[in-house]
């Protein structure tokens, strides 16, 4: 029975070994799930272009994660994307006239939403709508500007 | 057929043929309960397949097989695997499940259809094996067993569930005198002392002729002959006489059919 | 012209009933599963330890390389582009994604699938399914059923082993060889790799492990009984399991892009 026994702690060991692994890589690999609230409120905004954010993108307020988009959508009436997404509760006093650009975290990293406060004495609350906005940089259009702006200098 | 007629197993015009290539035509022969027989003939006759049959591996495209009365391929198979638990077979190298070791193998059957405790189980196969006189391997593994020993071990492991029929594949091939002795007597003593019926496969005349009670000779997809030891001793066909004595040529032609010799030789290249 | 003919329907024929006949085969299999699983657990528990703890050195040592060559390479291009930081973000998707569940099945063909097969073939040569046949027992659930099982069981936890592994080794190639910023190179990777590509690479390791076991198992059953059969059969596990793994792939790749 000496063998059985072996084979047993064998399988037991390897067992735990796959599914620590399993757990270590849905865990510690993805970002998607390190925002996680009870608690929280909608908001939505709409921009001309989203770039590639995606929903579960974090929503960051001074580099801080306070949310994440819950939906990306084109509305074909306005003819524009419509952001949903949602914030912590715990941050419930945030100016309604804040601002929310698309950014990318790094040269080529992936896109967020970061907010910049603004200065109104009323707050976001469910449902609101944040009407200062600011689009995705796409980079092809900055380098056609930035050609087009350097040709124009030098002009003769 | 009655059931609890002296015949326990009856084979009635076998007909049977793997591909193009005939091996029985119209087989028909009786094994009685309680008796040796032995199935001889020359190699390649069939006898395997024989065996083959009896036990419903294969399925006689013509004919039947009663055993106990009943026409064995129309059983289904809950029915088959319960009247294969009253076989006991010994292959012709042993069979033994190489993942197991001598104890686990021959307790194999008792834990695969009986809810057995592990001392009763313990207790039926040191019972067992001690029967062929290898208590002491109880450990070891199958590889480590020599030819006659893994044979001693299957032989066990065919007794454990006490069946009612014993069939042996080649008891006798590739043992040296002692182990071949120890087998024969296993063979007779099995079945005198346990009431079992047996059915060797083999075509070793002499061990046969001192173990078996009745042998059938089969060629040639029949039964060329059939008796006891001492009346085939006897016997008067040519065939029966080429194969007791072991004579190189007769009925039995020493070659295989070929074209004809010299025009083999010398035709190819003259042309 | 007729027997060309005769000969292309022969072989076709035989084709379409060779794949029937694995179907079946496939469906007795997992019919026999949930009894063996629930009745015989320590049959295949046992299998586990042979496909999977047994397979796991040769998993490990393959993925700790596999994943540092990724770093080497993915370094050596994006530093093109001043993007030596996403090295993480590349070597977690490809890892994830493709490579942990297509190489570990090559492993797996190669290392358990080839064991697997030479065992049943060589079982079927020494009549040993013939004699558990003749004891009323009946092979396909005692034997091929619980390694079958035992194989779908270990793929999935072989390829979490040789992803984290994967990334381990990166993790070191890139933070000790190459000195990127270790937090730059978890973020990165944290950032951009979803649960959906997990969920993926669960996915194809579920459907590489069963057809691995089944290939394996498959051809040991159906192995010509002689010595060079049973080679035959071992070298066919591999051969066929590589091809079907690698087809696989694309197609569920399609499917999920």
């Amino acid at each position: 029975m000496q063998q059985t026994r072996s084979v047993e702690v064998g399988t037991g060991l390897f067992a735990l070994l796959g599914i620590s692994a399993l757990f270590f890589l849905t865990t510690q690999t993805t970002g998607g799930d390190r925002f996680s609230a009870d608690d929280t409120y909608e908001v939505e905004a709409w921009f001309d272009n989203v770039g590639s954010l995606k929903s579960r993108a974090p929503v960051a307020m001074s580099g801080v994660t306070i949310g994440r988009v819950t939906s990306v959508t084109f509305d074909a009436q306005r003819l524009q994307a419509k952001v949903v997404f949602e914030i912590d509760s715990k941050y419930g006093a945030i100016p309604d006239d804040s601002d929310a650009s698309i950014l990318t975290s790094g040269l080529l990293g992936s896109q967020y939403i970061g907010l910049q406060a603004g200065g109104s004495e009323d707050n976001l609350e469910n449902g609101s709508e944040i009407f200062f906005v600011q689009d995705a940089i796409v980079l092809e259009n900055l380098i056609g500007k930035f050609l087009v702006s350097s040709g124009s200098g030098d002009d003769e | 057929m009655e059931a609890d007629s002296e015949n326990l197993i009856e084979i009635r015009d076998l007909m049977y043929s793997r591909g193009a290539r005939v091996i029985f035509k119209g087989l028909n022969l009786t094994i009685k309960r309680g008796e040796v027989t032995a199935f001889m003939g020359p190699s390649g006759t069939g006898k395997t397949t024989l065996l083959r049959l009896i036990t419903r591996q294969l399925i006689p495209q013509q004919g039947a097989i009663y055993v106990n009365g009943v026409d064995i391929a129309t059983l289904n198979q809950r029915k088959l695997y319960e009247l294969r638990q009253r076989f006991g077979m010994l292959f012709q190298n042993g069979a033994l499940l190489t993942d197991l070791n001598v104890f686990e193998n021959v307790a194999f059957p008792l834990r695969e259809h009986t809810k057995l405790t592990n001392r009763l189980i313990r207790h039926v196969v040191l019972t067992k094996l001690h029967a062929v006189g290898l208590r002491g391997a109880a450990d070891m593994s199958p590889t480590e067993l020599s030819g006659g020993m893994a044979r001693r071990v299957a032989l066990a492991r065919a007794m454990v569930m006490d069946p009612d029929i014993l069939i042996y594949d080649e008891p006798f091939v590739g043992l040296d005198p002692i182990s071949m002795g120890v087998i024969v007597r296993l063979v007779r003593r099995m079945n005198d002392a346990l009431g079992i019926t047996s059915i060797v496969v083999s075509h070793d005349v002499a061990e046969v002729s001192t173990v078996a009670d009745r042998s059938y000779l089969i060629s040639d997809g029949k039964v060329a002959a059939s008796g006891s030891p001492d009346e085939l001793q006897a016997a008067n066909s040519e065939l029966v006489r080429q194969f007791m004595h072991g004579m190189a040529d007769g009925p039995v032609a020493f070659h295989f059919d070929a074209p004809d010799y010299a025009e083999q030789l010398l035709g190819r290249d003259s042309e | 012209m007729t027997s060309v003919l005769r000969d292309i329907y022969n072989n076709v024929f035989e084709f379409v009933r060779t794949f029937g006949a694995f179907q079946l085969f496939f469906l007795r299999l997992v019919r026999h599963s949930p009894r063996m699983l629930l009745r015989r657990p320590g049959l295949v528990i046992k299998q586990v330890y042979n496909t999977g703890a047994l397979s796991l050195v040769i998993i490990m040592v393959c993925g700790f390389f596999v994943g540092g060559v990724l770093a080497l390479q993915g370094y050596a291009n994006l530093a093109r582009f001043n993007a030596e930081d996403s090295v993480g973000t590349v070597v977690a998707l490809a890892l994830i994604k493709e490579l942990g569940p297509v190489i570990t099945a090559l492993l797996f063909a190669g290392r358990a699938g080839t064991a697997l097969s030479s065992e049943i073939g060589l079982m079927k040569a020494t009549d040993q399914l013939s004699a558990m046949e003749m004891m009323a027992v009946n092979p396909v659930r005692r034997v091929l059923v619980p390694r079958f099982v035992g194989g779908v069981i270990s793929m999935p936890l072989l390829v979490a082993v040789f992803t984290c592994i994967g990334l381990f080794g990166a993790d070191v190639v890139a933070v000790y060889l190459l000195s990127v910023d270790v937090g730059a190179f978890w973020q990165q990777m944290q950032l951009s790799v979803d649960i959906k590509d997990i969920q993926e690479g669960i996915f194809k390791s579920i459907v590489f492990g069963i057809v691995a076991s089944l290939l394996a198992v498959w051809e040991g059953y159906n192995a010509i009984p002689t010595a060079e059969g049973v080679g035959r059969a071992t070298t066919r596990t591999v051969v066929i399991t590589a091809i079907a793994v690698l087809i696989l792939d694309f197609m569920i790749t399609a499917v999920m892009l």
